[in-house]
């Protein structure tokens, strides 16, 4: 990871490399108080029920995260993330590994990236999905 | 007939926008922040590394402002239903955050619509936070969708 990424290496299409991320119930522990977000949902199992939930369930900003890695990891140390839009479809629910996703689906004649990014489970759910544009330097 | 189950003060509401807050951008907590992502990204944590990139200190995640205090918007406005998911969000960024920033939010209530759907009924409230620096730059904004629904008895 963070090797830098050149304009010139990007081709319309291109996958972005897979991040894999094995959420856990103490993970959501540990988001909840970084983040300030203590909403029961996700750390108390029968309140989660009694709203109608399967379980506790992942933040989405803790999805929102995964995904803003995807591309981090990716742009690496000179590349710069400009927009970054994710919609919640599905539910995550800790103990259940998630891949974040992507790939180059414009790219403009100014240098901006357009991406297509997402988070899907094993079966191939997706469970998130969204948009991202970046910028990158040249070599030249 | 759409929106009839949206209250008045509610609809009334769009357009307010909370009193600003500061916010000083802690080291610890872009580092306690990272490791709860599990992202090891040096950048985060690496003060000598960020440097080198040109940065004044670690730079914060992109998603950390979600960890930043804003204030409130006033009691009223609030779905009258009790549970809510989080539908989703659009970060917009301009310039780095870095640890000994000072980070001032606004949050104004953008828009309120309602649909029904798997949950029923679902009242949809939008809103916007920019976030501003020291020295009065955009840093950012997050536009969030927050979904409220009435859960049914099991």
């Amino acid at each position: 990871m963070n090797q830098n990424l050149y304009l010139e290496d990007i081709s319309n299409g291109m996958e972005i490399p897979t991040v894999k991320k094995d959420p856990t119930t103490q993970q959501l522990v540990k988001y909840a108080g970084a983040s300030g977000d203590f909403y029961q949902i996700h750390y108390d199992m029968d309140y989660a029920k009694n709203n109608g939930l399967p379980g506790v369930i992942l933040h989405g900003a803790l999805k929102n995260a995964f995904l803003a890695q995807l591309l981090t990891d990716w742009i690496g140390p000179l590349g710069k993330l400009n927009k970054l839009e994710v919609q919640y479809r599905g539910m995550d629910l800790p103990g259940v590994p998630v891949y974040a996703k992507g790939n180059v689906n414009e790219i403009s004649s100014d240098g901006t990236i357009k991406c297509e990014i997402w988070l899907e489970k094993e079966d191939g759910e997706k469970t998130t999905v969204g948009k991202a544009v970046i910028t990158l330097p040249s070599k030249n | 007939m759409a929106g009839e189950n949206i209250p008045q003060d509610l609809k009334n509401a769009i357009g307010i926008e909370s009193s600003p807050l500061d916010n000083d951008i802690e080291k610890g907590a872009i580092k306690r922040f990272a490791e709860a992502i599990e992202d090891s990204n040096p950048i985060y944590t690496d003060e000598s590394y960020a440097k080198k990139l040109n940065y004044r200190s670690v730079v914060a995640p992109p998603t950390f402002l979600r960890s930043v205090l804003t204030n409130p918007l006033p009691e009223n406005i609030k779905s009258p239903y009790s549970a809510v998911v989080d539908g989703g969000s659009v970060w917009e960024y301009f310039e780095p955050v870095c640890a000994g920033d000072i980070i001032t939010t606004k949050t104004k209530l953008q828009d309120v619509f309602d649909r029904d759907g798997r949950l029923g009924n679902m009242i949809f409230i939008i809103r916007i936070t920019s976030y501003t620096n020291q020295n009065s730059e955009l840093v950012a904004t997050q536009t969030t969708t927050s979904i409220t629904y009435e859960p049914k008895e099991n």
